[in-house]
């Protein structure tokens, strides 16, 4: 019989407040590319920290080969045979690829690095130079670099915390290609995500984890999406309605925006044309790192330093306007980072509310008006129960809550403002599917309303349920628009990449 | 094997965030009782000298107001700066220039003088306080200079223009050439509360700030804005509010509080600029906010506190012949114990068997 590869026996890891894995099993063939679904918060991160070495569990005994091993930390784990491609890159960026892979290998010399890099590099297909800077790098090509150092020290494990989150479709494409050769090698793979159709299409086998629980183990080929999802979240997804309606007057326009970055490693912005009509969803799609972040803050007035006229709201110039102005005109933003950006983890939910909302505070003039404590309670109370927040109540820390009753408080407090502009970063990031479901009905109830809705995510799914029209953006430059009813994922992918005719005549007439 | 281990709490404990300051003073007063014994002097009497006699009397209850007084005058101002994330810690010289900004009005009064002077006296005091702190806020936000240590140095600074005032243009020519200006005229005396006790108007004055603290702290979007600065900068940007306003604020409101304490304790209990107007209340009163958790109300208890060690510091000098520098041991111990009970609201201490 075949000896697993790695072999997880009734792991129980608890916190204080959760039970994050409950008696969890799990088993990897050698050559076999497994797949860890579940949403977030099921305890997919913690049973790989569990594996790496990062932390320890309270229950359970892991096999490695056949063989009982105790894993104290990563060191001990890259030991073993075990690498790990982390969600978020740890690279220094001031320093080359090779620098950086030589981190991790100090025996050899930078010379043997460099060369080893590009042998492993030509033997995967993965493009790769090792004497560029880390901060030159796309997000796909820093990718590489932790796919290539993590396979120079020979795994007979390899695992993937969601890698396909910073990538385009034609790169996962490729990344799928590596995987798979790798697999053909007798690597075993263990692919965490939560994309159905990519499992589908990678995976040989699936461990569905629910609630800390192992929900089923499947071969996910043989399955459907609904079906997965049926393992993933106990039900299936609610559908959406979306009614055709002729967009009205445009209530957001940006022609001619161009902007250096601010941050050492930002992105310049060129030539933004964009413009949102009263009653319409536009979604901007697109690899994070390619100027969403600088394009969303000079919108919401965080950066105030876009040139005059370039961005109006309706007949008003509002380019120079703090974000309180713009406020008041009606454009309402609620952020990709929640914590320490949309709220203050560390203060009630009511007081996160004198963020943007100003019902309860009267004299503005004085000391920036006085606070009526109880009109500010009822506010948020009835915030929690319009929005279907789980939470204390008015007086939890903002932080105490989760990722998507968070969420859920944010986008009401911002939709209960009735705004004429409500934009929104990665409004489904890290939510759970029930959340994300009510957030999405939620935007498109704001465009019955006659609300202009602007929208930038990673998630092409969630464009494509939503959107009117969609932009794409690639290096700071904006594609001009597409109409939804007429996007394929092939076209978009290639936007991504920043291929698309350049004619300025056109993009006007397009948006 | 057993062996203790900390575990996070799932929430702040609301039980420890009250109890840590008290097992604090306890720890601190068993360490004091110990450090008593090792110089060879009898507890007992060593924590008499610091818990009883500053409280046995209604003259000693007054002087440990006189001493509280700035302490919490000073405290009031630097919570504002700690919780918006401005680390100011030259409020000693703030405090001092303060003083110096008074003293140049209490000088000019002469015979004929109304007591029109004493809120003069305040305001001058206010206004040096705050041209002390300003330069501060000019340096960080015009050129980002770290403010610890522009603040800092901003107070041996100060202490030179002191020095040099006294010994230079405003020495009193008749005081036998010793270093201060004339004692100043009985008509810039700050109104004192009661007969026999030197507590004056100033004590007032505290409490109202702390009061007037609270309602900015929990009542204004301005106090709102200042603390959501100092927690969140990315949250401030977001909903728009000002981090230079922030700053400003902050700075020109601790900077008016020490120079407002500054000008009560030369026209109050000192009645002259000498070089020993600096007591070291400036940088008390950072342990005074922080034993305090920053809160108006919470503050005045530990203003309270510290003045007791200042008096407790003094005694210990004439009656145990203990060294001066006690007094400071004493804060040093109080804050050190604090931080390390502090460590229990966020975390709770665990028997487990020990795992390989």
């Amino acid at each position: 019989m075949l000896v697993p590869r790695l072999q997880m026996a009734h792991i129980t890891k608890r916190y204080p407040s959760v039970l994050a894995n409950d008696d969890v099993s799990l088993t990897v063939l050698p050559g076999e590319i497994h797949a860890v679904l579940g949403e977030n918060g099921a305890g997919k991160s913690t049973l790989m920290k569990i594996i790496y070495g990062t932390l320890r569990p309270d229950a359970g005994q892991m096999f490695l080969n056949g063989r009982l091993v105790h894993i104290r930390n990563p060191q001990e784990a890259r030991a073993q045979g075990i690498g790990m491609v982390f969600q978020h890159f740890n690279l220094f960026e001031t320093m080359t690829v090779a620098e950086n892979v030589w981190l991790g290998l100090a025996r050899d010399t930078l010379q043997q690095v460099t060369a080893s890099i590009s042998a492993k590099a030509a033997e995967y297909g993965l493009e790769l130079d090792p004497q560029r800077p880390v901060h030159t790098l796309s997000v796909g090509e820093m990718q590489r670099v932790e796919i290539i150092r993590a396979l120079l020290t020979r795994p007979q494990l390899l695992i993937l915390d969601e890698p396909t989150s910073v990538l385009t479709p034609q790169a996962v494409q490729k990344l799928f290609v590596v995987l798979k050769k790798l697999a053909s090698e007798g690597c075993s793979i263990l692919y965490i995500s939560h994309k159905l159709h990519e499992i589908r299409a990678l995976c040989d086998a699936c461990t569905v984890l629910r609630g800390g629980r192992v929900a089923g183990v499947c071969n996910p080929k043989q399955e459907t999406n609904a079906s997965l999802s049926r393992l993933m979240i106990g039900s299936e997804p609610p559908e959406l309605r979306r009614e055709e309606r002729q967009p009205g007057a445009p209530v957001l326009q940006v022609s001619g925006l161009s902007l250096a970055h601010e941050d050492q490693f930002g992105v310049d912005l060129h030539n933004i044309q964009l413009r949102v009509c009263a009653g319409e969803v536009v979604g901007i799609a697109g690899v994070s790192g390619n100027g969403q972040k600088e394009l969303l803050a000079v919108l919401s007035g965080e950066d105030t330093r876009a040139p005059q006229g370039s961005i109006q709201m309706g007949p008003v110039d509002v380019s120079t306007l703090h974000p309180g102005g713009r406020r008041a005109m009606g454009l309402h933003f609620v952020p990709e980072d929640r914590l320490g950006r949309g709220v203050v983890p560390t203060m009630s939910l009511a007081q996160n509310l004198l963020l943007t909302r100003e019902e309860a505070v009267s004299w503005p003039g004085l000391a920036g008006g006085w606070i009526h404590v109880r009109q500010l309670m009822e506010h948020a109370r009835r915030l929690i129960d319009q929005f279907n927040v789980k939470a204390g109540g008015p007086n939890s820390l903002a932080k105490s809550l989760s990722g998507g009753n968070l969420q859920k408080y944010i986008v009401g407090r911002e939709i209960d403002a009735q705004p004429r502009l409500l934009i929104m970063s990665q409004p489904t990031w890290g939510v759970d599917v029930g959340a994300a479901a009510q957030i999405r009905a939620e935007m498109l109830a704001l465009r019955k309303a006659g609300c202009a809705v602007l929208v930038v995510s990673e998630e092409l799914d969630e464009l494509f349920e939503i959107c009117d029209r969609l932009h794409v953006i690639s290096r700071g430059q904006l594609s001009p628009s597409m109409p939804m009813a007429q996007a394929t994922v092939e076209q978009i992918g290639a936007w991504m990449s920043g291929l698309w005719e350049r004619s300025p005549d056109e993009e006007v007439r397009h948006a | 094997m057993l062996e203790l281990k900390l575990e996070a709490r799932p929430q702040p404990s609301r039980f420890w965030s009250y109890g840590s300051p008290l097992l604090a003073l306890a720890l601190t007063t068993a360490l004091g009782a110990v450090l008593f014994a090792l110089l060879g002097k009898n507890p007992v009497q060593g924590l008499l000298v610091f818990f009883w006699e500053p409280v046995k009397s209604g003259y000693a209850l007054g002087e440990l107001m006189v001493k509280a007084t700035p302490l919490l005058l000073i405290a009031l101002g630097l919570a504002v700066c700690f919780r918006s994330n401005v680390w100011n810690i030259g409020a000693e010289g703030q405090f001092i220039i303060g003083a110096v900004f008074a003293s140049g009005m209490a000088l000019l009064a002469d015979r004929d003088t109304g007591r029109w002077i004493v809120p003069l006296i305040l305001l001058a005091g206010v206004a040096g306080g705050m041209v002390w702190a300003g330069l501060t806020a000019v340096l960080r936000d015009r050129f980002n200079a770290n403010e610890i240590l522009v603040s800092l140095m901003l107070v041996y600074v100060a202490d030179m223009v002191l020095n040099y005032l006294v010994y230079g243009p405003w020495k009193d020519p008749m005081g036998y050439n010793f270093p201060q200006t004339k004692t100043f005229e009985l008509v810039t005396q700050i109104p004192r509360l009661m007969p026999g006790s030197r507590v004056s108007i100033g004590l007032l004055l505290a409490l109202l700030g702390a009061g007037a603290l609270w309602l900015f702290l929990f009542r204004t979007r301005a106090g709102l804005a200042q603390q959501v600065g100092g927690l969140a900068p990315a949250a401030a940007r977001y909903a728009g509010f000002s981090s230079r306003r922030a700053l400003w604020t902050a700075l020109l409101v601790s900077g008016a509080a020490a120079g407002l304490a500054g000008a009560l304790e030369v026209a109050g209990p000192i009645g002259q600029l000498t070089p020993y107007v600096p007591a070291g209340y400036g940088f008390a009163a950072i342990i005074v906010a922080f034993v305090g958790r920053l809160h108006p109300v919470a503050m005045v208890f530990s203003a309270v506190l510290l003045s007791m060690f200042y008096i407790g510091g003094e005694l210990a000098q004439s009656r145990l012949g203990l060294p001066k520098s006690i007094t400071g041991v004493f804060q040093g111990l109080l804050l050190f114990t604090l931080l390390a009970c502090d460590t229990l609201i966020n975390y709770r201490l665990r028997r487990s068997a020990g795992s390989h």
